[in-house]
């Protein structure tokens, strides 16, 4: 371990701007070299990149993942044609040449409504995991580190917010507002989302701020939102990341439950889970209709869940 | 213990006020009930303003909320939109939404466990890595998938189940159902148990036990299983909510009529006090199931002890 500490206040003299607190970084990776415990951010960061890069799971994980930011970014070129081109003459009819996922009830080309349903579970499930991660990390690490009142308020709020299931939440906010488009959908995720990254995030400041280094910097006169962006949050980052990456699983499963359901997105905007909600009703007649969703949405769940799994078993050695 | 309990209770008190006024305020704010009585018709002016002031809704919100949370403890839910009383739809939804529940906590605890079991005690094996990348391919599967496909297998195709459920829904028919209700939690409850097994197989007095000579058996299931079930009931009874959530799915698939069909069914019709009931009771059983877990460490756990 010695090495990492000298290479970490190398870096630290080298890139950290010296004119306003010469002493600080160095006094912190002292302290943090002296505890023992508090491993400098930047190696675990390059700990976790070197094994992930050799964890098969991320890797396969992580090209689907890159397939399918693809094809919902340019679903044309691996589509065979419009997904709104629909023939009730073609109904439910099987695979054949150029269709090779066979209709749907309405005559559609299922192998197209599949491939352009990428796009809007991706869509809300990034921006729905960003959203939360933005909102729960700010409020939760603004409660962990000044702590008081607001504190108190934020920790009554994340209860309430457990005491609704998610699903059932979703049902009743979003059958009020009858859009249909993918902004209420995400919208919701991030106001039923944010108080679980919030409680992380907190709890996390809370024990990242209590460090050496900390009070240290603190001594030497470093402002608050110093403190804050330069010492406190890049060590509790890791758990934050963690969870975000879990959740955008979830939120991709979530999404397609709601769609599924009839309140969350609804055509024209094309989606796994209300394509498999449509074909449920014809699954006697047409299986493949809702297979082939269904099993597009599992994958991609399964590729976020990998994710997830391999980044949570990078960044906390602990768990391993 | 007993003013743990007390204390716990009041503390539930402002969560449960937030909560429900949450989903009180989503149904009789940002939605318009009385609008929705009438579905696609404009109403006319003078009834639609009889029927707000019969329902209070022309008062402010907050006395609405208080007024309506008043009838609730004198056991008044109020009417469903077609006349029918609350009460009686719950009447009937709930006790079939309890078994599936309650078959579903049952097959996560047996099945769960178990294979948790195994797998953690055999880590790094053959069967551990069959059962991790199991639970991993249940775990992505969404519920409402694995229900239809299910459905669809057992049901239609090789007809071994009857695909839906009839209106009585008694425990047989129920078996499929639960067991899709089941399945995420269940691999969640199996990589769960399987970790903590793991974990506590090699602690000390793990070990001590072996050396004493004690059977296997019983190593396992008085030593080891007791000690890596607390985050195992943690877990099931933070899912009790989530497996009532989940019911919406559930129900909808099997055509049962519990409280997920009869929430539904209240939401797609904007039925409000339909709704506002039936998540006012599930909010009471999620906060009440906290409070059981909390409990149940002390008893598992001779170390914790509340004041």
């Amino acid at each position: 371990m010695p090495e990492r500490y000298e290479e970490k206040q190398r870096a630290d003299i080298g890139t950290q701007e010296a004119e306003s607190l010469p002493g600080s970084d160095v006094l912190q990776a002292e302290a943090g070299g002296m505890a023992g415990t508090d491993q400098p951010a930047r190696s675990l960061w390059s700990d976790a990149w070197q094994d992930l890069r050799r964890n098969p799971v991320f890797v396969v994980a992580g090209l689907l993942i890159l397939f399918l930011i693809f094809i919902s970014l340019w679903p044309s070129v691996v589509a065979t044609g419009s997904p709104y081109n629909c023939d009730i003459a073609n109904r439910n009819l099987g695979a054949e040449s150029g269709h090779p996922f066979g209709f749907d009830s309405q005559g559609c080309d299922v192998y197209n409504r599949t491939v352009y349903g990428a796009r809007a579970s991706l869509t809300v499930c990034t921006l729905a995991t960003l959203g939360a991660a933005l909102l729960g990390t700010v409020l939760g690490a603004l409660a962990g580190y000044f702590g008081g009142w607001g504190d108190a308020v934020l920790s009554r709020i994340t209860e309430v917010f457990f005491g609704i299931p998610i699903l059932l939440g979703g049902l009743v906010f979003l059958s009020v507002i009858k859009s249909g488009s993918v902004w209420p959908v995400i919208g919701l995720i991030v106001l039923l989302g944010w108080p679980q990254v919030a409680r992380i995030a907190r709890g996390s400041v809370i024990t990242a701020k209590q460090n050496d280094y900390v009070q240290a910097a603190r001594t030497l006169g470093a402002s608050t939102g110093r403190i804050m962006l330069r010492h406190v949050l890049p060590n509790a980052i890791a758990p934050i990341i963690v969870v975000a990456t879990i959740a955008l699983g979830t939120y991709v499963a979530l999404e397609a439950t709601l769609s599924f359901l009839g309140v969350g997105l609804k055509p024209p905007t094309i989606s796994w889970g209300s394509e498999i909600s449509t074909a449920s009703q014809q699954i006697r007649n047409a299986p493949h209709a809702l297979l082939w969703p269904a099993g597009a949405l599992s994958l991609t769940v399964l590729a976020f869940i990998m994710l997830g799994d391999a980044v949570r078993d990078a960044l906390d050695p602990k768990l391993r | 213990m007993g003013r743990y309990v007390i204390r716990r209770l009041l503390q539930m008190i402002p969560v449960f006020i937030g909560t429900t006024f949450l989903i009180f305020f989503m149904v009789y704010a940002l939605g318009d009930p009385v609008t929705a009585m009438f579905g696609d018709r404009a109403p006319d002016p003078a009834t639609a303003a009889q029927i707000r002031r019969d329902l209070n809704l022309d008062k402010p919100l907050w006395q609405q909320y208080v007024l309506y949370m008043g009838n609730i403890f004198t056991g008044d839910f109020g009417q469903a939109f077609n006349g029918q009383p609350v009460l009686d739809l719950m009447r009937s939804a709930w006790p079939i939404t309890v078994r599936l529940a309650l078959l579903a906590v049952l097959f996560e605890m047996i099945i769960g466990v178990t294979l948790g079991v195994i797998s953690g005690l055999r880590r790094g094996r053959a069967v551990d890595t069959g059962v991790l990348f199991a639970t991993l391919v249940v775990i992505s599967i969404p519920t409402f998938v694995t229900g239809y496909v299910l459905q669809y297998l057992l049901g239609v195709k090789w007809g071994w189940v009857t695909p839906a459920v009839s209106s009585g829904a008694p425990w047989d028919e129920l078996i499929l159902p639960a067991v899709v209700l089941a399945l995420v939690s269940l691999a969640y409850t199996t990589r769960l148990t399987r970790t903590s097994v793991a974990e506590n197989a090699r602690a000390d007095y793990v070990r001590t036990a072996v050396a004493k000579g004690l059977p296997r058996r019983r190593i396992t299931v008085r030593h080891l299983l007791r000690n890596s079930l607390i985050p195992v009931v943690t877990f099931l009874g933070i899912d009790i909510g989530n497996l009532m959530g989940g019911a919406i799915v559930t129900e909808r698939i099997f055509n049962i009529q519990g409280v997920g069909y009869q929430l539904w069914q209240g939401v797609l019709r904007q039925n409000a006090p339909t709704v506002v009931g039936f998540v006012t009771v599930l909010v009471i059983v999620y906060l009440l199931a906290n409070l059981v877990v909390d409990v149940l460490y002390a008893v598992l756990d001779p170390r914790i002890r509340y004041a």
